[in-house]
């Protein structure tokens, strides 16, 4: 009997398939790991065994008998507990506060007693925590403490921890194992979503994985190896109808040279990034979400903060270089840096939703208006010509630009982009939520921009397409760059190894 | 002197009141700036129990005014609540448009509905009511002297106040419930994913602090004004409303820390009345005077200022106080 199992699970959000009919078995006291690339549906089956979705179709199994699992409460009840990701703590309470939040037990409230017994449940397990400490005190590793204690205060036999180690230092992943391989022997069963290959094979007894929704297969740790794993993750070599020419008399347009950045939150983005961009050449980013892409194209763009470093651009008119380091958006644009940036969050950094598409198009251009009137009648005929170029589909250029659907959005953000003859144009996953003909659409436009002899930075997420896209791909990991490959003669497995190669930093 | 403290605690408990339902619906989440109307329409709401009661005892008058001064305020409650809970409204401008509704419709109710003054009015009957039954305190309040007066001798109402003061200071520090609204302000994705109905907690505590800070308009009415009913009522009322809710940040959302910042706002809002007594030798004009009443506004910015600049986050509003909550956004 196993201690929770799944049957044919399937789970959509409208036209997406997140889950098609997965199945996966968990015994008593194994810690497996759920393996796959982003999107491919790993999280979206833990919140179902959470609570948190409720599959389509199929049923879940625990200890041989099918159970409902409705709601958080209902998975509390049937002895399940998620360590999300993000965490859902109250940042003004003390650790105690927190666990007991929603916890309905018999006889009266006391924190005191409580707190007793959440420090009974940290010796035992060893972890390592202050009952009284405000959550706005703790260090990401703490919070993840009060996370795990809170699920298991409650009583959970079998906990999901989702990437519970994206967060960690080295040190504090060893401490977390620690205590993980205790649970496991106290006959605890512990699913671990992770993309680190390395891990699996440390702390894993068995392996499963997904791929694009699918279940792939199941694998011992120990009668495994790395490169049979990455196979399993990317799947074979898919090939994509996109055209690729040769890069015409590439000249080097960006350069960039030991860059550290820092993220608004104080930890340190990406780091050491050595590169060149060249003109008429697609440099495809891959890496796992997360990994520095976007601090890498908002360093570039004038974003974020820079550490250390420089981001030089030659300028193709008259061969000068300009330093693009610590100037702001408008100071690069003022030095005649023709650069241009469609940034991942469309409509939080791309466009603004309530307003409409010429609006939007002018946001590059407002400041050409004579006096102090704004023109409208340029970016509007622009905007005329984006919409028939691009194939928007939209009642008006005066629709607001939220009432769009994705795929139109982004058109009119790459299209207003495009129009400025960029000579650098970043994209970050430019396709993300597309249906296929406008992922065409798109790659086309970024191809064409090549050919025009922009440099193209291309961040994608789908490795067929950006094998089959790019002239080159840089991968980045945690932040480093772990290789850069020829496209044209890696395989997926080969970039597949370099996104989940660990770096082995000195700390700071 | 005496007669300053007495007045002063007199107005407090409307502050009181005011502020304690304005901190409950805040520590839900959700900023009522309906509540200077609320205020308004529970003493329509006591004045009309009062009527209904018409001066047959004393416990039924107030049992009355206070259980039609609760429907009132708890109906306009219920109606911010639907708004910005259910619907999801902006709190902000619901609140607003609440308290001028609040305003418009104690005027209307009380002066064409039930007829105060001319033939057939019930003025009579409301100032007996008050001078009779709320005003009425404890027998041996007189032999205390100007102590006793300070103290035992204020209406019922009065302690009552005080009594909800305290309970929703221990509600909120000592009770799962507390700890559970407590959560439904600061995050309520985390009250949720806890298993804690987050929709049922918003309404309970908008009505409750609805309810109680009706109260405060009743207060006014029959306890303050020893029900004599005046055309400038709504008007004075609204304005203790907007003080309330200046109190709130003032006593950065403690009930109990309440009791003394109502003290306080009290003792501020009369003083120009006793100026005299205080400064016997000055002479204000008019337009001096004026500037007294302005004072509470001025402690609460620098309250607020301070308290900005300590950072400590206890002392901070709910972290979600004015956003709607929607599950999907997880």
């Amino acid at each position: 009997m196993h201690q929770l199992e799944l049957r044919n699970i399937t789970k959509t959000f409208g036209s997406v398939v997140a889950n098609n009919n997965v199945s996966l078995t968990l015994e008593k006291g194994e810690i497996l790991s759920l393996l796959g690339e982003n999107g491919c549906g790993k999280t979206t089956l833990m919140n179902m065994i959470a609570g948190i979705y409720y599959p389509d179709s199929g049923s879940i199994l625990i200890n041989g008998e099918e159970v409902s699992i409705k709601s958080p409460i209902d998975a509390f009840n049937h002895g399940i507990g998620m360590i999300h990701q993000h965490f859902k703590l109250v940042d003004v309470f003390s650790a105690t506060e927190n666990i007991v939040l929603g916890y309905k037990e018999e006889g009266r409230f006391n924190l005191k007693k409580s707190a007793i017994k959440v420090k009974e449940i940290a010796d035992k397990y060893g972890f390592i925590i202050d009952p009284k400490k405000k959550i706005y005190d703790m260090s990401v590793s703490e919070k993840q403490t009060v996370e795990i204690v809170k699920v298991l205060f409650r009583g959970a036999d079998i906990l999901i921890l989702d990437e519970p180690t994206a967060v960690l230092t080295p040190q504090e992943t060893r401490k977390l194992f620690d205590v993980l391989r205790k649970m496991k022997e106290d006959g605890k069963s512990i699913i671990i979503i992770t993309h680190k290959l390395n891990e699996v094979m440390e702390i894993s007894d068995r392996v499963a994985v997904l791929r694009k929704g699918e279940y792939i297969g199941s694998v011992n740790s120990k009668e495994t190896s790395e490169s049979q794993l990455t196979e399993m993750m990317v799947g074979k070599k898919v090939e994509l109808n996109i055209d690729r020419t040769e890069p015409k008399d590439p000249k080097d347009r960006l350069i960039i040279k030991n860059l550290s950045t820092i993220r608004d939150d104080g930890l340190p983005g990406v780091r050491n990034i050595e590169f060149t961009a060249r003109s008429g050449e697609i440099l495809g980013i891959a890496g796992i979400a997360g990994s520095g892409q976007k601090e890498l194209l908002e360093a570039i763009a004038g974003l974020s903060k820079i550490k250390s470093g420089t981001i030089e651009y030659i300028n193709p008119e008259n061969e000068e270089i300009v330093n693009l380091c610590l100037k702001s958006p408008r100071q690069i644009r003022d030095l005649g840096v023709r650069l241009a940036f469609v940034p991942e969050d469309r409509l939080g950094m791309g466009l603004v939703g309530n307003m409409d598409l010429v609006d939007n198009v002018m946001l590059r251009s407002y400041e050409k208006g004579k006096l102090d009137l704004l023109d409208r009648k340029t970016p509007g005929k622009l905007t005329d010509q984006i919409v028939k170029d691009l194939e928007v589909v939209t009642d008006s250029v005066n629709t607001p630009v939220r009432r769009l659907s994705g795929g139109n959005v982004q058109k009119v953000l790459v299209g207003r982009e495009i129009a400025s003859v960029p000579k650098v144009l970043m994209a970050a996953y430019p396709v993300r939520g597309l249906d296929i003909n406008s992922s065409y659409l798109i790659y086309n436009l970024l191809n064409e921009q090549k050919e025009n002899g922009s440099a193209v930075i291309f961040v994608g997420e789908d490795l067929d397409v950006l094998l089959a896209l790019s002239d080159r791909i840089l991968v980045l990991n945690g932040g480093h760059i772990t290789g850069i490959v020829d496209a044209r003669s890696a395989t997926k497995e080969e970039v597949g190894l370099l996104m989940t190669k660990s770096v082995v930093v000195e700390e700071e | 002197m005496v007669e300053f403290l007495f007045q002063a605690i007199a107005i407090a408990v409307i502050f009181l009141l005011g502020c304690v339902g304005e901190i409950l619906t805040e520590k839900a989440g959700h900023l009522n700036l309906g509540i200077p109307g609320i205020m308004c329409v529970g003493a329509a709401g006591g004045i009309l129990g009062v009527v209904i009661a018409n001066n047959v005892n004393g416990v039924l008058s107030i049992f009355c005014a206070i259980l039609f001064s609760i429907i009132f305020a708890a109906v306009a409650g219920g109606i911010y609540a639907f708004l910005t809970v259910s619907l999801r409204c902006n709190q902000n401008v619901t609140g607003l448009a609440l308290t001028i509704f609040g305003n418009g419709f104690s005027s209307v109710f009380i002066n064409n509905i039930i007829k105060i003054e001319g033939e057939g009015g019930k003025g009579a009957l409301l100032s007996e009511a008050g001078n009779k039954f709320f005003l009425a305190h404890l027998p041996f309040a007189d032999s205390l002297g100007g102590f006793g007066k300070i103290v035992f001798g204020h209406g019922f109402l009065t302690y009552f106040a005080i009594a909800i003061a305290v309970a929703a200071a221990v509600v909120l520090a000592f009770t799962r419930i507390g700890l559970n609204l407590r959560a439904v302000g600061e995050s309520p994705a985390t009250a949720d994913a806890a298993g804690i109905n987050v929709t049922k907690y918003k309404y309970v505590f908008i009505l409750a602090g609805s309810s109680i800070a009706g109260l405060g308009g009743l207060v006014y009415v029959m306890q303050y004004m020893g029900g004599i009913v005046g055309a400038e009522l709504a008007g004075t009322v609204e304005g203790i409303g907007w003080l309330c809710i200046a109190l709130v940040i003032f006593t950065l959302w403690k009930p109990a820390l309440s009791i003394l910042g109502s003290f306080i706002f009290g003792a501020l809002y009369i003083f120009p009345s006793f100026v005299n007594v205080f400064f016997p030798d000055v002479t204000f004009t008019f337009a001096q005077l004026k500037l007294f009443p302005l004072i509470p506004y001025v402690v609460t910015i620098i309250v607020l200022v301070v308290t900005s600049l300590m950072g400590k986050k206890e002392n901070q509003g709910p972290a979600s106080l004015g956003v709607s909550y929607f599950r999907e956004d997880r």
